[in-house]
């Protein structure tokens, strides 16, 4: 049967790696070629960089380092941040991304999907959504609200209804990011990630809140997620990316044991 | 310097990562869709992602069709990536359309009765070797490799059938017959088993 995917996030801003904690007080940690090869040695089972570079001039050296790892990491690479347009999806993919993660834009401009997944693949199209608890109103009925700017700019969509139009649009793979538990550690939301892998014929990515094994294995049972993501849990040296797996595993989670 | 492996670029996707992972295993190869540089290839990369429809249109178009049918006629080795696979049958329901016919069979669309199962089928799976064939040599139980697929290869004889996997059901996961061989996951993004996949296609003679 298909496995359970462990995917590692890799923030990078100006060409090295950062991690953010609720998107503020990032600091630097390390080469994000280097930690891709070492993931990939220790078995992850994809790769996410997310791009966070914000002056426009020094957004080149993003495909530097996608080219890079496509050259000595043979896993899917998908990469994000920033991705307004087609183009700017066909250099991601030229560089060696396989899968290409459109946020902000896409709620700008829905039809960012639907162009992405018409010259790409809808299979390579990732619809990365940041979303937020919120009080049910008639804008947000399912009680979630999509949000924009790194947690910054609440847009009055409905998480669900957006995720549901992403899928009609064309995008292969959703990313629920829970802006809330984003860096707290506390474990995913699992309520909002099994709502919206319910309602979706797509794989989910769980996202945001990972800080202990439990939490993966919560994701990918109850939370009904395809995939669960990580990032400051490996990327401090706190979990290795095997140890994980073969935690997940040995609790009976159907993960890849060889590599 | 032997002849490069060419791989064919019918604009079904991006080819790049197929050509990166030759080179990891030491192996030249160029991407070309130029009917006789296919012609000349020592060897065959059949890539592809993308639409049944186009992919038949675009082949047919660029003369690589025929070029392709006749490199098989002749005994060279080639190998089919997903929908260069799915393409090699002779009809996919995707788009209802007439595909190459390399080998007797068809292409289906999946249809699962569990719905906690997506489609398309992505992710990492089991491939189970049915059959010995070089290409497959040393694969291990448990030994799984990366597929992005809503259709599946069935062929006719059984007899060409060298691994399945399973989603809800069975299906094909390597085809092949003679100096043919099509996989339907992706061994260029399938890791250390993936790597060892091509290095053995690189050096493969044609015969099984």
């Amino acid at each position: 049967m298909l496995s359970k995917r462990l995917i590692a996030c890799l923030d990078v801003r100006d060409g090295k790696l950062a991690k953010s904690v609720r998107f503020v007080n990032t600091k630097d940690i390390g080469d994000p070629v280097e930690k891709a090869r070492e993931y990939y040695a220790d078995g992850l089972d994809e790769l996410v960089f997310y791009d966070i570079t914000a002056s426009s001039d020094k957004r080149a050296i993003m495909l530097d380092v996608v080219e890079a790892v496509a050259k000595e990491v043979f896993i899917p690479l998908s990469v994000g941040g920033g991705v307004r347009s087609v183009a700017d999806a066909t250099d991601l993919r030229l560089a060696g991304a396989e899968k290409i993660n459109v946020n902000s834009a896409a709620v700008a401009r829905p039809a960012l999907v639907s162009e992405c997944a018409e010259a790409i693949g809808s299979q390579n199209v990732v619809l990365s959504m940041d979303i937020r608890q919120v009080p049910h109103s008639s804008n947000c009925p399912s009680g979630y609200e999509i949000v924009i700017n790194g947690g910054r700019t609440p847009m009055g969509i409905d998480g669900l209804a957006w995720a549901l139009q992403g899928e009609q649009l064309g995008a292969g793979e959703l990313v629920v990011n829970a802006i809330d538990a984003d860096g707290t550690r506390d474990g995913y939301e699992l309520k909002l990630t099994a709502m919206i892998a319910e309602a979706v014929r797509i794989p989910v990515i769980a996202s945001g809140g990972a800080g202990k094994p439990e939490h993966l294995k919560q994701a990918l049972t109850t939370g009904r997620a395809d995939a669960a993501l990580v990032a400051s849990m490996v990327h401090y040296g706190e979990y290795r990316v095997s140890e994980l797996k073969r935690w997940l595993h040995g609790e009976g989670v159907k993960m890849r044991m060889s590599w | 310097m032997a002849d490069p492996i060419v791989i064919i670029d019918y604009d079904a996707g991006n080819l790049r990562s197929v050509q990166r992972a030759c080179a990891e295993v030491g192996a030249r190869a160029l991407i070309s869709n130029d009917p006789a540089r296919v012609r000349a290839a020592s060897r065959i990369i059949f890539p592809g992602v993308g639409a049944a429809g186009s992919a038949m249109a675009s082949l047919r178009r660029n003369g690589l069709a025929d070029a392709l049918r006749s490199a098989v006629d002749d005994g060279k080795p080639v190998l089919g990536i997903c929908l260069g696979l799915q393409i090699s049958l002779r009809h996919s329901e995707e788009s209802d359309t007439e595909t190459l016919g390399l080998i007797p069979g068809e292409t289906h669309r999946f249809r699962l009765d569990r719905p906690e199962l997506k489609i398309p089928h992505m992710g990492w799976n089991e491939v189970r070797p049915v059959r010995p064939h070089p290409l497959l040599d040393g694969i291990e139980p448990g030994d799984e490799f990366y597929f992005v697929h809503a259709y599946y290869p069935a062929p006719e004889d059984q007899a060409c059938v060298y691994a399945r996997t399973t989603y809800e059901d069975d299906f094909a996961a390597a085809v092949g017959r003679g100096n043919y061989f099509g996989v339907q996951f992706h061994p260029e993004k399938s890791g250390r088993v993936g790597l060892r996949l091509l290095d053995r296609f690189t050096r493969w003679d044609g015969q099984c």
